[in-house]
């Protein structure tokens, strides 16, 4: 039983693991918010299991937070922005595909290899889980870097906000307060997210960032 | 006695909460700006009775010698700019740059950044505390974008999106040091509240801490903005209100320093960690240097004073990382110095925006001639913030020269350098600012002189007399942080 919890943990994280790698290339605004709502559920089912395992009740609750509002509510509505800005059009990526996989793989690689060696006496499912989700926030944090539209650099954050909350799962019994804040936190942020896109249409009537830089208050 | 203690946190922590949710109800902006300094004074007199009685440490408060020097100065700061802000905004609303409704939100928001301050200063949860600095990040990105034009909102998007991945960066560092914490501590509260972890850390594996601190110091080092992290912090003060210009640089930026500063508090105590203070040295070097340089080249005054903030986090930051008694009592004397010049600063440079209408440095002039008091005031500002006598930053930075002359002198180099070149572009933009040909309106200006002038004598007293009592309290937090 102990093995198939650890395997099952395991695999769910590591499939978060490799739906950040999914995301990273997603040129389709559509897309990119489906494969978001997959990362969302992949983590409800993650702290799901944790929960189980730990037997710690309040972490469903968490879960229940990822499940209705990161793979439901948060894509819906960016769904409507996006149709209602008109900018489902292909997403420009600031660095080729290849290039971003590559540096994917290559941080991937960075967390596994300083997590694991840091942690070598920490018991092993925490270790792993707390690998992985380093792996998840660094690749969130590429995702950031290389997009330029608004929108994905939200779905960026976000992602990287859910390895977060695996990695606070992860660390057993950590008190809820975190795990509330976490979910709370990410509430407020699209709550800002919203306003802000909200007011970049009503004045740019664009949402890419790209023609935002060209007011920068330096020149001129 | 004891419950009374309890009483005066729950007041630094309620008024501000309580005011926000008055404000946010309450129309009418004279009553509202009334209620906001009311506010603000109340908040700095309980955080005056933290000195009289000080509350035991319970699971999530604590006062402590450190933080209580934070929280004063946070509430002194605060209560001053909210009377700055009063006259500010009433011109604000005068020009139509802002409507009734949006002072509404600001003034709530003033007062729940206020709230998300303190409570990150007094929080001895490692989860509270990160809670509270997102609460106060949030707000001032709302505020930064309140005036909705171009600038603004890239501000703002700017800041919200560095500050996010800051954030989101301490939470993975307070996660491994709860992760640490731990096999050592056992699971619950106890294993994220200061007290129990700086009294257990020596026993926590060092490695997660090594991995914890990089994580924490590049989270909170976003919001201090130190270089190479500090994107956002000038677009942030050009662009939002005045008043939110002087928090910004006199209180948060302080706020994310006392984060870092404890966690090193934690690394310093557990001695199988890699030495922390090079790191901060290194990132308080590069901060001065890069932030002097890019001084000559500002055109915009409010940006010109966010990048001079760079500047000083990084020698602060320096003073801490050489940490010893002498270099941290310097780097909070320079601290303390710092946050009431720099808001004095903005308090008079948000009056001179708003007389002559902008704020590009070429099209001001000749301030002294055409209003004499804000000018004068404004090179007095600019003599302290150099760095120069008799004002107190220039005791601080004096300190940190010669302590780092004494221990290391190879640091001393770049490190006087950098302020040379501060001192330089300062004066170079003064020079057009205050004196010359005047230009603009010479209107005469409705300006709120109390707190400018006030925060500018104290640092004038600093330099001249440091009275006893204080220095015995910074020299023993300075023994504190090791």
């Amino acid at each position: 039983m102990h093995n198939f919890a650890f395997d099952l943990a395991h695999l769910l994280a590591g499939s978060l693991v490799l739906v950040s790698l999914l995301l990273l290339y997603q040129d389709r605004m559509y897309a990119l918010l489906n494969v978001f709502a997959l990362h969302a559920v992949l983590l409800a089912l993650s702290v799901g299991w944790q929960a189980h395992i730990q037997d710690a009740p309040h972490l469903y609750v968490t879960a229940g937070i990822a499940l209705i509002f990161k793979a439901i509510i948060i894509p819906g509505g960016l769904r409507r922005i996006v149709q209602r800005l008109g900018i489902h059009r292909e997403i420009e990526t600031v660095v080729g595909i290849g290039l971003t996989m590559l540096a994917g793989i290559a941080l991937v690689a960075l967390a596994l290899v300083v997590m694991l060696r840091v942690t070598a006496g920490a018991d092993p499912l925490a270790r792993e889980d707390l690998a992985f989700a380093l792996s998840i926030v660094l690749l969130g944090l590429l995702m950031m870097v290389t997009r330029r539209n608004a929108v994905s650099q939200v779905v960026g954050f976000m992602s990287l906000e859910n390895g977060l909350v695996l990695a606070a799962t992860g660390a057993k019994g950590m008190p809820l307060v975190v795990e509330i804040s976490v979910a709370f936190s990410v509430l407020i942020a699209f709550i800002v997210i919203g306003i802000f896109l909200f007011r970049i249409r009503e004045r740019f009537d664009s949402v890419d960032l790209q023609t935002l830089e060209d007011y920068r208050g330096e020149r001129g | 006695m004891m419950a009374f203690a309890h009483n005066a946190v729950e007041l630094v922590l309620g008024i501000p909460l309580v005011a926000g949710f008055l404000l946010a109800l309450l129309p009418g902006y004279r009553l509202s700006a009334g209620l906001n300094v009311l506010a603000g004074l109340l908040t700095f007199l309980a955080s005056l009775l933290l000195f009289v009685v000080r509350p035991t440490a319970g699971p999530f408060l604590q006062i402590d010698d450190l933080n209580i020097v934070f929280i004063v100065l946070n509430t002194f700061v605060a209560f001053t700019t909210s009377i700055f802000s009063a006259t500010y905004i009433a011109h604000e609303l005068e020009t139509g740059r802002l409507t009734p409704t949006y002072l509404r939100f600001y003034h709530a928001m003033f007062q729940i950044m206020m709230f998300g301050m303190n409570l990150a200063l007094v929080a001895n949860n490692v989860g509270l505390m990160w809670v509270a600095i997102e609460l106060a990040t949030l707000t001032t990105v709302v505020m930064v974008g309140l005036y909705r034009t171009h600038e603004a909102l890239e501000a703002a998007w700017k800041y919200f999106i560095l500050g996010s991945v800051g954030i989101a960066l301490a939470l993975f560092g307070t996660i491994l040091v709860y992760m640490a914490a731990r096999p050592v501590i056992g699971q619950g509260l106890d294993a994220m509240a200061w007290t129990v972890l700086i009294r257990r850390v020596s026993e926590f594996d060092p490695g997660l801490l090594n991995i914890a601190f990089v994580f924490l110091l590049l989270g909170y080092g976003t919001k201090v903005g130190l270089a190479p992290l500090h994107a956002w912090l000038p677009d942030a003060h050009a662009e939002g209100p005045t008043p939110i210009s002087a928090v910004l640089s006199g209180l948060l930026l302080n706020v994310a320093l006392y984060a870092v500063l404890r966690f090193k508090m934690l690394m310093n105590a557990n001695p199988a960690t890699i030495p922390v203070g090079p790191l901060l040295v290194t990132m308080g070097l590069v901060s001065l240097i890069f932030a002097a340089l890019m001084l000559y080249r500002r055109r915009d005054i409010k940006r010109l004073f966010g990048y001079s903030s760079i500047e000083h986090m990084g020698i602060i930051a320096f003073a801490f990382g050489m940490g010893g008694p002498l270099a941290n009592f310097a780097g909070l004397l320079h601290m303390t110095m710092h946050s009431l010049t720099k808001s004095a600063i903005f308090f008079s440079v948000g009056h001179v925006a708003q007389v002559k209408g902008t704020q590009k440095i070429a099209d001001i002039k000749g301030l002294t001639v055409t209003h004499p008091a804000l000018g004068w005031a404004l090179v007095a500002g600019v003599v302290a913030i150099a760095g120069l006598p008799p004002f107190g930053i220039f005791t601080s930075e004096f300190l940190v020269v010669s302590s780092t002359f004494a221990r290391a002198p190879l640091l001393a180099i770049p490190l006087v350098i950098g302020l040379l070149l501060g001192i330089g572009a300062l004066f170079l933009r003064l020079g057009g600012l205050a004196f010359g040909e005047p230009t603009g309106s010479t209107a005469p200006v409705e300006a709120s002189y109390v707190p400018l002038f006030a925060h500018l004598a104290i640092v004038l007293a600093a330099g001249i007399f440091l009275p006893g009592p204080l220095v015995t309290w910074f020299q023993h937090v300075a023994r504190l942080l090791g």
